[in-house]
């Protein structure tokens, strides 16, 4: 019999760690699969965050390097000067990308790197036990935001893909959801976008992914996904945020 | 080909050496006294097919460096007292990933924003390891032009061999004078597609590694005690091995001294004058030159004259913190002094050998 479909060669076949409902899984595997399907996985160098996803390096098969908090974009800024012809991305959650690594990924974008950044937007600090991340929503309760974000206090959620997309030499921004089968298909057109964009060398590429967190949430698994649909996506709506000009793809 | 003797601004003269070396990955942040090295980077670097990136900061400096490391460039970092601060965490990292970098401290005075003329309070930083954890990081501390060319482009290798930091720690004056330089020949540098094979743990992709598909991670995170406490043991079974073979020093006149100063970079140069000055006087006086400052040179210390020296004075751009590494190394044999200046002051010959007198009648 002819298999009609096959876990990816992009993923190891190590069990991840991550909580039952997270969505990581899920978009390691379309970064992975679109690799795979582009014929990359040999010539792909991916760099992991600090947070959750810290071993994302044990899951997804290709050659990657750990980051430290944050400092993701400027390692993978590193590893592009060295092998300009491989094809280059970084994983980051949002306290790694838009907390303690804004300097460096607002800077990557400034430069135009030629490299993809897929930023997981779950509104919390996951890993360190669900502290109030920038992208906390105003009202939601996190461990060091107990009465819910206050605006007066805190500020609003950041809108990172807005502000990067801002930047010149952002080509491509686009902010996707992992919520359902139709949203997760989109989002790996937007992934495979990127990766071909980056290869078109026309500027710095990013995907946010809206994704959810059920245990610092507080949620069962299908509640959280009615959550992003239903709170998240009001304040981040999705769809690309800018692209490259038509002449410039062709 | 070496060249003929020429004339060269330090700072200038360290980044063609670096280039000269094989470093062909630069990754800077302006910081005065060393920003001639990113500037005569941007200028050099993409003649030689190599890249210059102005960082966004310091963190970003190292980070880039970190990445382009672990991907099997080689690189050349450069900052000042302040900036080098910065980069800790990166230093941290890089040891634990076993990352190679050629790193060079171009030191000012301190604490803080400090001042921009030259000191060497950065002693206990460079050799104690500002980031977190258990790591060393070999450092070398030239006291001319000359020697930091030497040390710099023999540096690209030892980080290599190492997989480890190497650390070139040049105070503020050595960065700003002017001295003759003969440079060294250019080392060949290994193409993209060159550097799996050559750098057998460098992340490059399987595609350059013919049909192995067995992915390379550089990484430091350990999740399990048990594993993290292997790893740093056999980082230290290297440092152990570094300790020995990367331990250097000069010593001058030991024998028959009465009084020996312990000295390094530029320090090193005023006490050459300093033991002439004292030998007017009558006072025969030697001196120790550590040149590796990690591994401190504990065996140059067993050279001294111990039947006719009656003390050691350690004489540093700071407030004494050598001085620590001279009394472990003395072990209760002879007193150690202090002769300092800091702030970016730096003392004459004339107040080093008087300070060495002053010493030596104190214990009559």
């Amino acid at each position: 019999m002819k298999p009609i479909f096959e876990y990816t060669k992009g993923m190891t076949d190590v069990p991840t760690h991550y909580c039952p409902g997270c969505t990581h899984g899920i978009a390691h595997r379309i970064i992975m699969e679109v690799l795979e399907e582009m014929g990359e996985l040999g010539n792909t160098i991916g760099v992991a965050p600090i947070g959750c996803s810290v071993t994302a390096h044990e899951y997804m098969n290709v050659d990657m390097c750990e980051a430290a908090h944050g400092r993701a974009p400027a390692v993978a800024s590193g590893i592009r000067r060295v092998h300009p012809d491989k094809v280059v991305f970084t994983y980051q959650g949002d306290g790694d990308l838009a907390s303690i690594g804004t300097g460096e990924i607002v800077h990557a974008a400034v430069r135009g790197e030629k490299f993809s950044t897929f930023f997981i937007n779950n509104g919390i600090y996951g890993m360190t036990g669900g502290q109030m991340a920038p992208t906390t929503l105003i009202g939601q309760k996190s461990t060091t935001s107990q009465d819910g974000r206050k605006k007066e206090l805190n500020g609003m959620p950041v809108k990172m893909s807005e502000m990067l997309a801002s930047i010149d030499g952002a080509a491509y921004v686009e902010r996707v959801a992992l919520d359902s089968p139709a949203h997760i298909r989109q989002a790996k057109k937007a992934v495979r976008r990127a990766f071909e964009i980056q290869k078109k060398g026309l500027g710095f590429t990013l995907v946010e992914f809206l994704s959810t967190c059920p245990t610092n949430w507080g949620l069962p698994p299908v509640k959280a996904l009615e959550w992003v649909r239903n709170n998240v996506m009001a304040y981040y709506p999705l769809g690309v945020i800018k692209e490259p000009k038509e002449e410039e793809q062709a | 080909m070496t060249t003929d003797k020429v004339l060269m601004k330090g700072n200038e003269a360290f980044a063609e050496a670096a280039i000269r070396g094989g470093a062909r990955m630069y990754f800077g942040y302006p910081i005065t006294p060393q920003s001639e090295v990113p500037e005569y980077m941007s200028r050099e670097l993409p003649k030689h097919g190599g890249y210059f990136v102005q960082a966004e900061s310091e963190l970003g400096a190292i980070n880039m460096a970190y990445g382009a490391g672990a991907a099997g460039g080689t690189v050349f970092i450069s900052s000042s007292s302040p900036g080098i601060a910065l980069m800790q965490e990166g230093m941290s990292f890089l040891c634990s990933a076993e990352v190679p970098l050629l790193a060079m401290n171009v030191s000012r005075g301190g604490p803080g924003i400090g001042g921009i003329q030259p000191g060497q309070a950065d002693y206990y930083q460079v050799t104690r390891g500002g980031g977190n954890g258990d790591y060393r990081i070999p450092v070398f501390a030239p006291s001319s032009i000359q020697e930091a060319v030497d040390l710099l482009y023999e540096g690209t290798e030892l980080a290599q061999q190492w997989r480890n930091p190497i650390m070139i720690l040049a105070d503020g004056m050595i960065g700003q004078m002017m001295e003759p330089v003969r440079l060294p020949e250019f080392k060949p540098v290994p193409k993209p597609n060159e550097i799996a094979g050559i750098r057998d743990w460098a992340c490059t992709g399987y595609n350059d590694r013919g049909g192995d598909h067995n992915r390379r991670v550089v990484k430091s995170l350990r999740m399990k005690p048990e594993d993290l406490e292997a790893h740093v043991e056999k980082l230290f079974e290297k440092y152990a091995r570094a300790e020995k073979e990367l331990c250097r020093y000069e010593t001058e006149n030991l024998k028959g001294a009465e009084v020996v100063l312990v000295a390094f970079g530029t320090t090193a140069r005023i006490c050459r004058e300093a033991c002439e000055v004292l030998a007017e006087q009558g006072i025969k006086a030697g001196l120790i030159r550590p040149i590796s400052l990690w591994p401190f040179p504990n065996k140059a210390f067993d050279e001294i004259d111990f039947g006719a020296t009656k003390a050691v004075v350690s004489v540093e751009l700071s407030m004494g913190q050598m001085i620590t590494d001279v009394k472990l190394a003395l072990n209760g044999r002879l007193p150690a002094f202090l002769a300092h200046r800091t702030g970016g002051m730096v003392p004459t010959s004339l107040e080093v050998a008087a300070r060495a007198k002053a010493v030596l009648e104190g214990l009559k």
